[in-house]
């Protein structure tokens, strides 16, 4: 398949993410976009790792492994990086449900002017 | 031994910073030793190199001062003559002045006492500096330094509102003449590209290659001479000195005598070369000094303070001094700085003396019949009176009358009116001599004066033998054949002036008729003006005429106040209720004013509404991403 369908893939599902972001007002739905949105970024180094190593293997070269590995090296911190995000994510939005009974980010203005 | 020469400034440095660092904490004595004692060693110093002098012209390089482009300046300090003679001078009498000091100021705390001498070493300091220095810009740090010093020891009774007012004026006529010199500076670095003396590729080296009456040299000399007019205290800016009289006795003879006037005949005794080429500017200096000499010296008839008297007796001398510089005769001015140190040192330690004795009284009028009580004192006292005079046999006579003949080789007329000065000299002295000492005590009964104690009478003992036979070293060719010898010692300084200058010399015979006729004149004088006042009494008659001119100081300070302070002080208040309030204050202000008003609008924009802020953020990453890429900044 050509690069091309995996990075419009990609490019929808983070718009998705965003844009999920900009307009919901339930926490944790905001929360999942932003998953969506660091997923479609894994997905992508992911799909960019398999053209370059494809590459490589065409042009004959030998460090064909660094080609293949980069991206997807890159995928397993974003992993980590995510599920650290969610737990603590997660933390403050039950903190925030004790102490509001809520999860509607707007009720939390508290700051403003 | 000159590579330990830089001890000789840093040692009253040291003595300064002790002093000062650790006022209050001293004892009197102890504040005393440190200060003499720094100022000693350096005079031991100075005479180890005056003794080693040979002539030669010797530059210790400490380390780069300025170092930027095409412009280095070291921080070197230079030996030769004239510079140690100075150091000589400096350190001499400034140490007598230190040990009378440690008793004229007895009646200070520990605090203020400690303070007076770091103040008077910190004064030494500067003054070594500026005579040390291997360029002008060192020179001119040491020209700031005495300018500073002079300022704090002035209003050192701070708490007097006049002193502090004198002290500021003193400062600022000051800060007046060091524009011209730090302008002369500048000026030299863009016409030789650099600012040390000695060397060939030194600016005096260069500046006698330059053809006389240069432009560039006109205006550079003009430029130092316009700095030495306000340290040394001539016509237009000499009305700093005799209000200099507002410090405490002892600062009034350093500044008189050892340091800080005579800054300005050093610095162009110094330049000599530069001076002998442009003739247009020696002319001037001349005429300056005359009138300065001639001004000062009939300002000082109608003083009744005995140190106005002085003050304005120093204005005079100085004048000398700038006449001899203007006349090429350099010698003559290093000579009569060297006994001028050592008689009016004396004459105002002295008067410090006078004034101690009689717990503080100032006034001359309040004088009278103290030969009797301050036997001491008179006899010193009549001995510099003599020597300024200039009494054959006395420093002053050979010192003056170098001078005067000096004035007379280059034009009569100077000789003539630089004898009316000498004159007048010799009037007033001996009238401040005559209405203290001689006739009877008119002061106030009860107030016993009486002599002073030995740390006082010594030093001025010391002065009064160095007044004595200090003029001796520079005997004229008349009297003794080879006799001078601080000429001799100075010639490799003033080598080349001397090598181009016009040779003017007087026959023996002329010069021994003028000596005769002049010395017959000044002892007429000084018989008349004792006779005049030995008997004085108190009148409360008012003067009239010339004497009120003469008793009003020619009227310099309200033409002054006139013309320069009060326009000056109107346009300041002009200023500062229109463009200050209206329109700086205004600016200011419409610019807080305006902050705070877009401040309250902008605070607006914090809705507290997460979305918006998420928003705003994505918005402004693709404003970014769309800069770097589309723009390419």
């Amino acid at each position: 398949m050509p690069i091309e369908y995996y990075t419009f893939l990609c490019c929808i599902i983070f718009g998705i993410g965003v844009i999920g972001v900009l307009t919901r007002r339930n926490a944790i739905i905001i929360f999942m976009c932003i998953e969506l949105m660091l997923n479609a970024v894994n997905l992508l180094l992911v799909s960019f790792s398999k053209m370059h190593y494809a590459k490589a293997v065409a042009a004959g070269s030998e460090d064909v492994l660094t080609a293949a590995s980069e991206g997807q090296l890159f995928v397993f911190f974003i992993m980590v990086v995510a599920a650290v995000e969610v737990s603590v994510g997660l933390a403050i939005i039950v903190m925030m449900y004790r102490n509001t009974h809520n999860v509607d980010i707007n009720f939390l203005n508290r700051l403003k002017n | 031994m000159t590579q330990y020469a830089w001890l000789i400034p840093a040692l009253p440095l040291a003595g300064f910073l002790i002093n000062g660092l650790l006022s209050g904490r001293l004892s009197k004595m102890m504040s005393g030793i440190i200060g003499s004692g720094t100022v000693l060693a350096a005079f031991v110093l100075s005479c180890m190199v005056f003794l080693q002098m040979n002539g030669q012209t010797e530059v210790v390089t400490l380390f780069d001062f300025i170092k930027a482009g095409d412009i280095h300046i070291p921080f070197s300090i230079q030996f030769d003559p004239l510079s140690s003679l100075f150091l000589l001078i400096i350190t001499g009498v400034g140490f007598l002045i230190h040990v009378y000091s440690t008793s004229y100021m007895h009646e200070e705390s520990d605090f203020h006492f400690a303070r007076y001498f770091s103040y008077l070493n910190l004064f030494v300091f500067s003054m070594l500096l500026l005579v040390m220095g291997g360029n002008y810009v060192i020179m001119f740090i040491g020209w700031e330094g005495v300018g500073l010093c002079s300022y704090l020891l002035i209003g050192y009774w701070f708490k007097n509102t006049e002193y502090n007012k004198a002290a500021n004026k003193a400062f600022i006529m000051n800060r007046i003449g060091d524009l011209g010199v730090l302008l002369a500076v500048f000026w030299m670095l863009q016409k030789f590209g650099t600012v040390t003396f000695a060397g060939d590729a030194g600016v005096l080296a260069q500046a006698a290659k330059l053809a006389v009456n240069d432009p560039a040299l006109v205006g550079i000399t003009l430029l130092l001479f316009i700095g030495a007019t306000g340290k040394s205290a001539q016509i237009p800016l000499f009305t700093w000195l005799p209000d200099a009289m507002a410090g405490p006795t002892p600062v009034s003879a350093l500044i008189h005598a050892a340091t800080m006037v005579t800054a300005g005949i050093y610095m162009i005794a110094r330049s000599n070369i530069m001076y002998t080429l442009a003739e247009t500017t020696s002319g001037g200096i001349a005429v300056i000094g005359l009138a300065t000499a001639i001004v000062a010296a009939s300002i000082a008839i109608k003083q009744n303070d005995i140190k106005k008297v002085l003050a304005y007796s120093t204005v005079s001398q100085l004048g000398f001094m700038f006449l001899a510089l203007g006349v090429g005769s350099y010698v003559g001015a290093v000579f009569h700085v060297m006994t001028h140190a050592f008689f009016k040192a004396l004459l105002f330690l002295g008067a410090g003396s006078v004034i101690h004795g009689t717990h503080h009284e100032q006034d001359m009028r309040a004088y009278g019949g103290l030969r009797k009580m301050m036997p001491v004192t008179h006899i010193t006292m009549l001995v510099g009176c003599l020597a300024i005079a200039g009494i054959p046999g006395f420093s002053g006579f050979f010192s003056k009358d170098e001078i005067l003949m000096g004035a007379y080789a280059y034009n009569p007329i100077f000789y003539y009116l630089g004898l009316g000065a000498a004159l007048m000299t010799a009037f007033y002295m001996f009238r401040l001599y005559a209405m203290t000492f001689m006739g009877s005590y008119r002061g106030d009964a009860h107030n016993h004066p009486h002599e002073s104690p030995a740390a006082m009478t010594v030093p001025l003992i010391v002065l009064a033998i160095l007044a004595l036979v200090g003029g001796f070293i520079g005997m004229p060719e008349l009297f003794v054949h080879n006799g001078h010898k601080l000429a001799a010692f100075l010639a490799p300084v003033f080598e080349q002036s001397n090598a181009i200058a016009h040779a003017h010399t007087i026959s023996h015979s002329k010069e021994g008729l003028l000596m005769g006729v002049s010395t017959a004149l000044i002892i007429g004088i000084i018989i008349f003006a004792n006779s005049k006042f030995g008997g004085y009494s108190r009148s409360d008659a008012k003067e009239t005429g010339l004497s009120k001119v003469l008793a009003d100081k020619w009227y310099f300070d309200k033409l002054y106040d006139t013309i320069i302070v009060k326009p000056v002080l109107w346009i300041g208040n002009v200023l500062g209720t229109t463009v200050e309030k209206s329109g700086i204050d205004k600016g200011v202000n419409g610019v807080g004013k305006s902050v705070q008003y877009l401040s309250r609008q902008f605070r607006l924009i914090q809705s507290g509404n997460i979305g918006n802020y998420i928003m705003m953020m994505v918005v402004a990453i693709v404003g970014f991403i769309w800069i770097v890429y589309y723009i390419k900044v």
